[in-house]
Formats: structure tokens, C-alpha cells, sequence
């Protein structure tokens, strides 16, 4: 028994720490990095490029979620404050200042790990649904705040004022909508691959530690409340990431929208649906719902506004009756059973 | 033999309830100190003061003659304290080596080494064939082992088991005694809550009897087998006792 198990030691070993990429994934990778790459070459019409856009600036947002979900296992309701934040933080500068959006990107980003900070140390010790209803509150009273607050134009925003002299310093391209899109992937792909490392990382198996046992996981040497604002600040700034570009894609801020429990609750829509605490789940979820929602607009007007969501509605309501853990739930956890598959 | 753990006077209460009043018990270093005592007598409740989980109402624990009473579980663990759960508590949707590493992860923050360390506890508990399903599939028993595992892979020099042994079938509690007393020689001290008196009564070196929240008797084996206070409250008559 006991050189049987000195056997089986040596052979596990001698296993890859991570599974290898099967020869069938590592083509789709490839073939899904191409293909976004030469999208805009490939599809020309401002209106494919648009969608991709959003597809990936909410594919950046569903991901800033589903890393204090997915991982640290609570449920924010109130992201849009980040998204918002990130928007108002480079539009501020560059309208007031005129310094460089790609400042105001970064102090964005300071400014919401900051936020995060002041609003995870609270309430992050709270349980579940309370955290859920905390962040929902804070939420509608940031955005309150921007509705009144004169300073950053209150309920009617701020413009990001026209600068054609020079688009990549300034950040807004009128031309063409082809910058963007390379600018949306690159901040996709960079926090597709933050995410990567993480769920490779001693803070990303301490954080799914702590989301699925948290008792387990103190015991264990893992210090709850730190990490969870920890996991909270990283998002943050991730969510920071995308309302910065929002901003500079649409020129203008209204906090109606910026700040609104529409954009908290769709990016857990998509996360959920496309598999909560995976990495391409949050993904896959925004590749489903931002054309839904941009075709039933289409389709049905104004009104499309509804009809997306009623559909969506429909669609989580099948994923929770076959799949609770979403869509790409069921790929991931046959990855990682093989980890000792290959030698 | 210099003392690794001592607990002074622990007291708590639950409302009315008397989950532990006044008990006093010190671990020597490398000894094995068996906990017994009815449903009820406030065993795991002691755990859970010792480790940090529950806010004592009086008392003072001592590791190492340093007192670690009020701090958190986490920095307790961080101390070298490890600990199972009577209700267990694996992280179910991670693999059984990934649980592991968690507690590796205690010791270092490279990812190799970690996983290299968490495979040789799960050698240790012989479960290594089960390292890649997720913990949620496991029987009872593997679970037991899995989570003595991710304390292991802690390198503790203190781990406090709640009943390894129960509600695992017959056949395995041999090999888990073997363990344990395997875990001994490595130099572990090991504080155990145990329900089977046979089991007990070949592990430990000294016995800490609780009824109803009090210690009613703390001492070699054989003498708290004899104890009349021991005999009355835990094992029933003294006829059966005999």
C-alpha cells in the first residue's frame, strides 16, 4: 500500500501543474484571435464594428464582475458605479484640464480601486444578500449624487468636447469606428489575461477558496475580509477601464445611463448565463445579449428595449433550469479534471 | 515536555446555553490529547474557541506561552494551527488537489511547489487516486481524509481533528489510526475529538473528558477510563464500563 502510494506520487509529480491546451482548443484560440484581429478587415460596415464594440467593452464589464462573483463569491449590484467613475474621471480632466484621457483612464482606475476600497471594507463583511442590497443602495445614491452635482454638469452630464488634431492623444476618432474596436479588444484581452493569471495565481485559488467555504478557507490561513476587497479593487478598476472608453466612444456622459442598475444587473445577466467563475463565460455572455439587444431594437423599435430582456429573461431561465452554473460550466470542469492526463 | 497549547478557564455561552465553562487542558509538544465526551458536551465548541472561530466570554489560550486569544482564525492557522471540521467543509468546486493547495499555499506562493507539497499530503491520506475529481464527489470517508490533507499541506505543528474516524465505515478507521499515530512520529501534536472509545484509548496519550461543557476529568487513558465522573456521565454504569 504504501510503495503503491510512493509510486503514485512520483507519477503525479511528474504531471503538469496545468492542463494542456487540447489540440482542438488551441485551433479555436487561434482561429478566434484571428478572426478578431481582422475583424474590422473582414467586416466593414460601421454598424458590425459598433456591435463588436459593445460585444467587447461588455465582455471587459461581465469579466470586472464575474471577478468578485466568480471568484471571491459575492454578488455586487452596484458596478455601474466603476463603469461611471471611469467615464466621469477622464472626461473631467480632459474637459476642465485638458489633460489626456489616457491620464484620466488611469486615475480612473486609482479612483475606483479607492471607491472600492470605501465601499468593500463595510460591507464586504457582510453576508451575501447583504452585500447584494448594500451595493445596490450606494449604487443609486452615487448616482444620485451625479445627477446633483453641478460641478460635473449634474442631470445633464458632460460632453467629451471635439478634438480632430490628434485622435490617439485625445482618444475619440471620427473618421472611423476602427480605432475603438482595437482599443475595446486590447482592454478586453488585457483583462481576459489578468483573469487568466489570476485563476492561476495563490490569490485566485485563495479567492475560490474562500467564496466556496469561507470557514474552510480562514482555517487555512486565508484572511477573509482582506481578500474580498482586494478581488473588489481589481474589478473596480477593471470596470473603471471600460466606462473610460464608453465615454470616448459615445462623447457624452449622462449619469442616467452611466450610473444606472441597468448596466450593474446586465453584466451579471451575462455572467451568469455564459457561466459564472470561468474565464471566456463572461465573455460568451456578451457575445449573446449585445446583439439580442441591438437587433431587437432594430426589429422592434424603441420598444427593443424590452423585448431583449424578455428574451434574455427567458434564456437565463433555461440556463438555470439545465445548467445553474452557466453555459461553459461544464467545458471548464472537464479541463481541469484532466490535469494529469498528459505527461 | 514544554507545552505547545494551553487553554485557560474557557468559558462561552449561547443565551442560556453552557457550550463550555471554565475548562482548563494543555498540549505537550508531539503528545496526542483525545477529547470525549457526550453530544452535546461542548467539544467542537472548544475548537472553534481554541482556533479562533467563536469569541470566548472568559478565558485565555496560550500557544507556544504566547496568548492568541481574539485573533482571528486565519492569523491562529498562520501560527501553525490546523484544523478539520466536524460538519465538513471542502471547497467543493475545486479538484481534490486544488483543495489542497489551498493550504499549501499557506506555506509558499509558488504554485509548483505548492502543488508538489499538496501531493504528498494526499499520499499521506492515501487519496492521491482521487486528486483530480472535484471534492463534491467524494464519499464521507475520502472527504475526511481531504480536508486532514489540506491541513496537513499547512505544515502545522498543531492540528486540532474533529472526528476523524466517525461516520467513516469500519474498514478504513485501522489505516486512519495508523495515520494519525504515523502523524505523531513526523512530530505533529495533535489535539482529537473521537467518539470510539477503542479508537481513543490506543491514540492518545492523555484524555480530556467534557460533560456538559465542563471538564469533568483530564489525565492518562487508563485513569480517565476509571474515573467515576467519566464512567457516570459519558460511558453509562459502571457495569458497562467494566
Amino acid at each position: 500500500m504504501a510503495s503503491d502510494q510512493a509510486r503514485m506520487l512520483e507519477a503525479a509529480r511528474a504531471e503538469r501543474l496545468w492542463p494542456r491546451a487540447s489540440r482542438w482548443a488551441m485551433a479555436l484560440g487561434l482561429a478566434g484571435a484571428g478572426l478578431l484581429l481582422a475583424f474590422p478587415l473582414l467586416f466593414q460596415t460601421s454598424f458590425s464594428h459598433h456591435m463588436m464594440i459593445l460585444i467587447l467593452m461588455y465582455a471587459l464589464m461581465a469579466q470586472s464582475w464575474n471577478v468578485v462573483a466568480g471568484f471571491s463569491g459575492q454578488i455586487s449590484l452596484g458596478h455601474a458605479i466603476f463603469f461611471g467613475i471611469g467615464a466621469y474621471s477622464s472626461t473631467v480632466l480632459f474637459a476642465k484640464y485638458g489633460i489626456t484621457p489616457w491620464v484620466g483612464l488611469l486615475v480612473g482606475m486609482l479612483i475606483s480601486t479607492f471607491a472600492a476600497i470605501a465601499i468593500g471594507v463595510p460591507t464586504l463583511r457582510l453576508e451575501g444578500h447583504y452585500f447584494a442590497i448594500a451595493t445596490l443602495l450606494i449604487g443609486s445614491s452615487v448616482q444620485i449624487v451625479f445627477q446633483r452635482w453641478d460641478w460635473v454638469g449634474a442631470a445633464s452630464g458632460l460632453y467629451v468636447p471635439i478634438n480632430r488634431t490628434s485622435p490617439w492623444f485625445y482618444l475619440q476618432f471620427h473618421a472611423s469606428k476602427v480605432p475603438y474596436y482595437y482599443l475595446a479588444l486590447a482592454a478586453a484581452g488585457a483583462a481576459y489575461l489578468v483573469v487568466w493569471k489570476l485563476r492561476r495565481s495563490r490569490f485566485g485559488f485563495r479567492l475560490q477558496a474562500l467564496r466556496d467555504e469561507p470557514d474552510a478557507a480562514s482555517s487555512l490561513g486565508i484572511a477573509i475580509a482582506r481578500h474580498r476587497v482586494m478581488a473588489f479593487m481589481l474589478s473596480g478598476a477593471m470596470m473603471s477601464v471600460a466606462g473610460t472608453l464608453y465615454g470616448q466612444y459615445v462623447l457624452v456622459l449622462d449619469p442616467e445611463r452611466l450610473f444606472s442598475a441597468e448596466i450593474s444587473i446586465i453584466v451579471l445577466l451575462m455572467t451568469v448565463l455564459g457561466g459564472t467563475g470561468t474565464l471566456w463565460g463572461p465573455a460568451l455572455g456578451a457575445a449573446i445579449l449585445v446583439p439580442l439587444s441591438e437587433f431587437s431594437r432594430i426589429w422592434f423599435g424603441g420598444t427593443g428595449r424590452t423585448i431583449d430582456l424578455i428574451i434574455y429573461g427567458i434564456l437565463i431561465l433555461l440556463v438555470c433550469m439545465w445548467r445553474p452554473s452557466g453555459i461553459l460550466s461544464v467545458v471548464e470542469e472537464r479541463v481541469r479534471r484532466r490535469v494529469g492526463a498528459s505527461p | 515536555m514544554s507545552l505547545i497549547l494551553e487553554a485557560r478557564g474557557l468559558s462561552k455561552r449561547y443565551g442560556g446555553l453552557t457550550a463550555n465553562r471554565d475548562v482548563s487542558f494543555d498540549v505537550g509538544q508531539g503528545e496526542i490529547v483525545g477529547i470525549i465526551g457526550p453530544n452535546g458536551a461542548g467539544k467542537s465548541t472548544l475548537f472553534d474557541l481554541i482556533t479562533g472561530f467563536q469569541p470566548l466570554d472568559a478565558g485565555r489560550v496560550l500557544l507556544d506561552g504566547r496568548d492568541i486569544t481574539g485573533l482571528r482564525p486565519d492569523r491562529i492557522a498562520a501560527l501553525g494551527v490546523a484544523r478539520t471540521f466536524q460538519k465538513l467543509k471542502p471547497f467543493p468546486n475545486l479538484t481534490v488537489t486544488e483543495n489542497v493547495i489551498v493550504g499549501a499555499l499557506a506555506r509558499t506562493a509558488d504554485m509548483k511547489s505548492a502543488r508538489d507539497a499538496a501531493l504528498e499530503a494526499l499520499a499521506l491520506v492515501d487519496l492521491l487516486d482521487k486528486r483530480n475529481s472535484f471534492a463534491r464527489e467524494l464519499s464521507t470517508g475520502q472527504r475526511k481524509r481531504l480536508e486532514l490533507a489540506r491541513g496537513l499541506a499547512m505544515r502545522p505543528r498543531l492540528i486540532l481533528m474533529d472526528e476523524v474516524t466517525g461516520g467513516v465505515d469500519q474498514r478504513t478507521i485501522p489505516g486512519l489510526v495508523d495515520l494519525v499515530l504515523d502523524l505523531k512520529h513526523r512530530g505533529l501534536t495533535i489535539v482529537t475529538i473521537e467518539h470510539n472509545m477503542q479508537v481513543m484509548m490506543r491514540l492518545a496519550d492523555r484524555i480530556l473528558a467534557l460533560y456538559a461543557g465542563r471538564r469533568i476529568a483530564f489525565g492518562k487513558p487508563e485513569d480517565v477510563r476509571k474515573d467515576p465522573a467519566v464512567v457516570d456521565a459519558y460511558l453509562g454504569t459502571a457495569a458497562d464500563a467494566a
